[in-house]
């Protein structure tokens, strides 16, 4: 009994395990073995920790790295925050019409990153664009979204925070909802004001969703790449290219296979590391269930 | 007094809000506008709200121009069959997962959180190598093949079968059903809800994805639809009256599954699988 059993299981797993090995667990190791060699797609050649001291020494990884720690460190707060603002909002028993609020929340999500991407450059042209076309009305000068990298940076953070929103509002209102109406309820007799339940029973009470979304934010924004891709290829110049990018470039374009590769295995430690700390830090500090 | 600033503080919520929903709707409504608009119209200042000519030319321009009846059946099939066998796998796997207790099963688990950690895009290069040496390369079924192991579909029956109380499954075994027909029989149909959810994300994620198509895709014959926008805005000179009547094209699709399925997208309870 107990062993056929043992079998079925195997059985409803098999072609999970099978596609993991094949096309996870086989790139992995194929990765670690190419970042050790001078592979151009022709012949590799073993070359030890080579393409990691030139990495570490190479100013181009170095912009990409941190242009993308940059994005990440200013891009998931701003998602989180819209994200829980309008989630906070459609719940409120302040608003009304909030069905059709939330499915217009949700448009975003059904839009693919390059058309993302497309809307967003469209919306921030420089000559033709819409926004600039407002601040021109205003009496305002033309504003060079795209041929300046701090503004091309901006409309990314935008871009961003706009096709994040939707995905993350489903996650918080499962949440927000969940929270006990008794506990506002006892605030209302104590005197509180919306912003002091707020910050006193709303926050604390989702508190493990708010890890979640954060994590699954850190990982979405620092392997981003369809989106800017299509937004600002990486431009002006090289001021708006993110790690995926750069390693795409460097993989593909230049053929510069093992190169590439160690770039994906920092990143991939980088990755590690970041979910380690946050799942430390969500089992620690755990209020909720 | 209280009724008065209710009301008073409601009517302002409720203009907040909106002011926020308009602005998020008003890309994609900006969007729409300009591909009814001509050539000429698009790039003339001072610019127009609506379009003066509405004009579905744009639209018969990018439909004969970019083949995409092909790419929407190259895509369509990719999505289609990939859903079906993603919803299969991820049920039998989160099943197992759920239900039995082997030490090789909680290993297992592990090694698929560990594939949210190191997706595709962060080891495209070996992987490429990988698709090239089992001959997958610039094939459709390279398309599919990898993308059925999805993490998140796994997660989400685990949760779900979690829920199911063991009993039910210890009566239908003492009743003399083997273990495949108590899953089929039994708890693929419960599930139900969850099966619908994850079809609607396997379909989005295949009808959007661009990592995948961009590694195995070469020949403009297999283009998915979101490589051929790709070809379009990665040009030296973007053509735009080509590109916005292609976008809007690329989200009927999309817009249509989410008329037909809203009900179970926005329904929060079937994705708490994805809460962990």
């Amino acid at each position: 009994m107990k062993d056929t059993n043992k079998k079925w299981a195997f059985l409803f797993v098999f072609a999970n395990l099978v596609l993991f090995l094949i096309f996870f667990a086989g790139p992995a190791l194929l990765g670690i073995y190419y970042s050790l060699t001078d592979y151009n797609g022709n012949v590799a050649t073993f070359i030890g920790l080579e393409n990691y001291i030139n990495l570490f020494q190479d100013s181009s990884f170095y912009k990409a790295m941190s242009t993308t720690f940059l994005y990440t460190a200013i891009g998931v707060p701003f998602v989180y925050i819209v994200s829980l603002f309008v989630s906070v909002m459609l719940v409120s028993p302040r608003t009304r019409g909030k069905n059709i609020a939330k499915v217009i929340f949700f448009f975003p999500w059904l839009i693919s990153p390059i058309v993302v991407g497309v809307l967003w450059r469209w919306m921030f042209g420089e000559s033709f664009g819409f926004v600039n076309y407002v601040i021109d009305l205003l009496g305002g000068n033309p504003v060079p979204w795209s041929s300046d990298g701090t503004f091309a940076f901006m409309v990314i953070l935008f871009a961003t925070a706009w096709g994040g929103t939707a995905f993350n509002m489903l996650i918080f209102i499962g949440a927000l909802v969940s929270i006990p109406k008794s506990l506002y309820e006892a605030a209302d007799v104590d005197g509180g004001n919306g912003w002091q339940k707020f910050w006193h029973i709303t926050l604390p009470s989702i508190r493990s969703t708010s890890f979640l979304v954060i994590l699954l934010a850190v990982f979405n924004l620092m392997k981003e790449f369809p989106m800017v891709q299509a937004l600002t290829n990486g431009g002006p110049g090289t001021d708006t290219t993110l790690i995926v990018q750069y390693i795409y470039e460097t993989g593909f374009d230049q053929m510069r296979v093992g190169y590439a590769s160690a770039a994906s295995m920092v990143l991939f430690v980088i990755l590690l590391v970041f979910s380690l700390l946050q799942f430390r830090f969500a089992r620690g500090g755990r209020a909720d269930g | 007094m209280d009724k008065l600033n209710d009301r008073f503080s409601t009517t302002m919520l409720t203009i907040a809000l909106y002011v926020v929903a308009i602005a998020y709707l008003f890309p994609i409504v900006w969007l729409l506008l300009s591909s009814l608009k001509t050539g000429g119209e698009l790039f003339s200042f001072p610019l127009s709200i609506l379009p003066e000519n509405p004009t579905l030319e744009n639209y018969t321009y990018s439909w004969n121009t970019m083949d995409f009846m092909k790419y929407f059946i190259n895509t369509m099939f990719v999505a289609v069959t990939t859903t079906v066998l993603t919803v299969l796998a991820s049920a039998t796997c989160g099943y197992a997962l759920a239900k039995y207790k082997y030490k090789w099963l909680n290993v297992f688990l592990i090694c698929m959180l560990a594939t949210t950690m190191l997706p595709t895009e962060v080891i495209m290069t070996p992987t490429f190598s990988v698709i090239l040496n089992l001959g997958l390369y610039d094939n459709l079924a390279g398309l599919i093949i990898p993308s059925i192991n999805t993490a998140t579909g796994i997660f989400m029956f685990r949760q779900y079968f979690l829920t199911v109380p063991n009993d039910l499954i210890e009566s239908a075994r003492i009743d003399g059903a083997n273990e495949g027909r108590i899953f089929f029989n039994m708890m693929l149909p419960i599930a139900k809800p969850v099966v619908i959810t994850l079809a609607i994300f396997s379909f989005q994620w295949r009808w959007n994805d661009y990592i995948w198509p961009l590694l195995v895709v070469s020949d403009p014959d297999n283009y998915t639809v979101q490589i051929a926008l790709r070809s379009i805005v990665g040009a030296d000179n973007i053509d735009w009256v080509l590109l916005l009547a292609s976008s809007i094209i690329s989200l009927v699709p999309m817009f249509i599954i989410f008329i037909v399925f809203q009900r179970y997208i926005m329904d929060t309870s079937a994705t708490s699988g994805l809460k962990g």
